[in-house]
């Protein structure tokens, strides 16, 4: 894992020898696969709607128009399910970073009554998730009030036993010797905790809180399953159930999925090198 | 790994350490460590816990969405599930995805993985195109193919030169919702598998090198041997969320069935019952079902991984 960062860094300039071309060109091709689709997306989202719906159909407009764009912001809700979105998606975040970051240092490193049977409760909880258990899940949340509220949205995302398992097996990884030091020197747990492992751990911390975050704004069966009020809905949500309810328009369509993936690209544009980083070194890979 | 051999380098230091620090820790580590996992245990209680054991008491009455007073029906619920005809083509659905998604996931990571861990130049845009779709919502995906499928005006038609029915002749409906699938969520994998290679340690490549092994040597007895662990948990990962489909494959067909009801999986089933026939008790009963074949799929795994691990050791 160390070996990660100098490799990735030396590999600067090089020659272009054969195999790389050849690479190369392999890789550029494979690329274009991926990215086909978005651009058709994009291109779409630029003609109107009948033009979208022509037979044969074409990859670029013949008359660009932003005519999609303009009345996804006009017509739709999309301002409002972006918002939505974000309070969903940051609260989930934070929530989940602190409670698994605790209760991972807490099952690692901490001794408690109970803490093995607990472990393995926690670790059967790996297994179940709103798909399996969605009816049983809705009517729980339904009779503590929560239906058609941000609470109901949030709350039942806050327990993600894969994050506390991920976390607990990258704090077992660091020397206790580093936390006993600071004991013997009169720190307390929590001090240690905050004050060692945190910053010690923040390319984990990290991996975990982006991956968080990519899982709850793409959410959408949880969503789906507990708001019914369009005005509450999440972009994800917003889009599959309100939008092709009025028969599909495909240009504005293509518009609201590209603004719905355009915050996370963003992300991970900016972050991506923390990510692979973060993945390396949360042991997800090394396992 | 990097972790373990760690530990064996600094482990005569902890013996020496833990002698002295053993009763601080204890003292320290008890009177805190329930606080540490509280808030985590409140949670996962309530909604984890809380609604699996309601499940399970509610899979045993007639109870309907409102809730009022379910009365007692024993195993009626599971009697009917498994005489469910619907149920058991559901189940067959979430299974033929998963075989078909698991195998085709984990050889196209592995080798987009390669690809961008080989090519020198520009390794951060390799990283990004094949990521980029997992970075959408499942149901802009679904969108965005049904569209690419749409026999008259979508692209896979046009750019192939073929007529098919994609999405709604039965034969390729669930096919197609399986080609979005890879599409859309192999980067996941690939980013995994392309972690684990740069975490392969340079020098064994070089010390196999100075012997004399060639490229295919080289993946043979090294690649491949020091990612069997990850391979194990791409396949556990997707074996899992394979068997919850339901996003992607709902959307495609707008929310429907599918062409003469090919398409409809297990979660999609379960909700159907919850929450359009409103047989809440009936849809526990599947629930409960369902969270026992995960379940059996998670306890198989992990004892294969204990019995490889003593054969191997």
């Amino acid at each position: 894992m160390t070996t990660a960062a100098p490799q990735a860094r030396g590999n600067g300039r090089r020659a272009w020898t054969p195999s790389q071309i050849v690479l190369t060109l392999l890789g550029v091709a494979v690329s274009m696969v991926f990215l086909a689709p978005l651009a058709w997306a994009l291109f779409t989202s630029l003609k109107s709607e009948t033009e979208a719906v022509e037979v044969p159909t074409h990859w670029l407009p013949e008359h660009w128009t932003g005519q999609a764009w303009k009345a996804l912001f006009e017509t739709g809700n999309i301002t409002n399910w972006f918002v939505n979105s974000l309070v969903v998606s940051v609260c989930v975040t934070t929530v989940v970073l602190v409670v698994s970051a605790l209760a991972g240092y807490g099952f690692a490193r901490t001794e408690f009554r109970g803490k093995g049977a607990l472990m393995g409760v926690v670790m059967a909880g790996l297994m179940v998730s709103p798909a399996v258990l969605g009816v049983p899940l809705f009517t729980t949340v339904q009779q503590m009030g929560m239906v058609d509220t941000y609470w109901g949205m949030i709350l039942p995302q806050c327990a993600p036993a894969a994050m506390v398992y991920i976390l607990y097996k990258f704090f077992q990884g660091i020397p206790r010797e580093l936390e006993e030091a600071a004991f013997i020197d009169g720190a307390g747990r929590w001090r240690v905790f905050f004050t060692i492992i945190v910053p010690l751990s923040r390319p984990s911390l990290s991996a975990v809180g982006i991956f968080t975050f990519i899982a709850s704004w793409n959410n959408f069966l949880w969503p789906y399953m507990v708001t019914n009020n369009p005005d509450l809905m999440t972009m994800p949500n917003g889009i599959a159930t309100v939008m092709n309810s009025y028969g599909i328009q495909w240009a504005q369509l293509m518009a609201g999925g590209l603004m719905a993936g355009l915050p996370l690209i963003v992300v991970f544009v900016f972050f991506q090198r923390q990510i692979v980083a973060g993945v390396a070194h949360t042991g997800l890979a090394g396992q | 790994m990097t972790t373990t051999s760690a530990e064996t380098v600094l482990r005569p230091a902890r013996t020496r350490a833990a002698v002295g620090s053993a009763t601080v820790r204890r003292k320290q580590g008890f009177q805190h460590g329930g606080w540490f996992v509280a808030p985590f245990l409140l949670l996962f209680a309530l909604f984890v816990i809380w609604p699996l054991l309601r499940g399970l008491y509610l899979s045993f009455t007639d109870a309907n969405i409102s809730g009022d007073s379910p009365g007692f029906v024993g195993l009626d619920n599971y009697r009917e599930a498994l005489h469910d005809p619907l149920m058991w083509d559901s189940l067959g659905h979430s299974a033929y995805f998963t075989l078909l998604v698991v195998p085709c996931i984990t050889v196209l990571a592995f080798l987009l993985a390669m690809l961008a861990h080989h090519i020198e130049r520009g390794k951060w845009l390799w990283r990004l195109c094949f990521f980029l779709p997992f970075l959408l919502p499942s149901t802009v995906a679904g969108n965005l193919w049904q569209w690419l499928f749409n026999p008259g005006t979508g692209m896979v038609n046009y750019v192939f030169g073929l007529d098919t029915p994609w999405l709604t002749d039965k034969s390729y409906a669930l096919l197609a919702a399986v080609l979005t699938t890879l599409w859309w969520t192999v980067g996941f994998s690939f980013l995994l598998y392309l972690a684990a290679l740069q975490g392969i340690p340079a020098h064994l490549y070089e010390a196999a090198k100075l012997d004399g092994a060639n490229a295919w040597h080289r993946m043979v007895h090294i690649t491949l041997p020091m990612l069997r662990n990850i391979t194990g948990l791409v396949i556990a990962l997707q074996i899992l969320a394979s068997l919850q489909v339901f996003d992607q494959v709902v959307v495609m067909q707008d929310f429907g069935p599918g062409p003469e009801n090919s398409t409809r999986t297990f979660v999609q089933y379960t909700l159907e019952q919850g929450f359009t026939t409103y047989r809440v008790g009936y849809a526990s009963a599947m629930s409960i079902i369902f969270f026992v074949l995960i379940a059996a799929v998670a306890l198989a795994r992990m004892w294969l991984l204990r019995n490889r691990e003593e054969g191997g050791r």
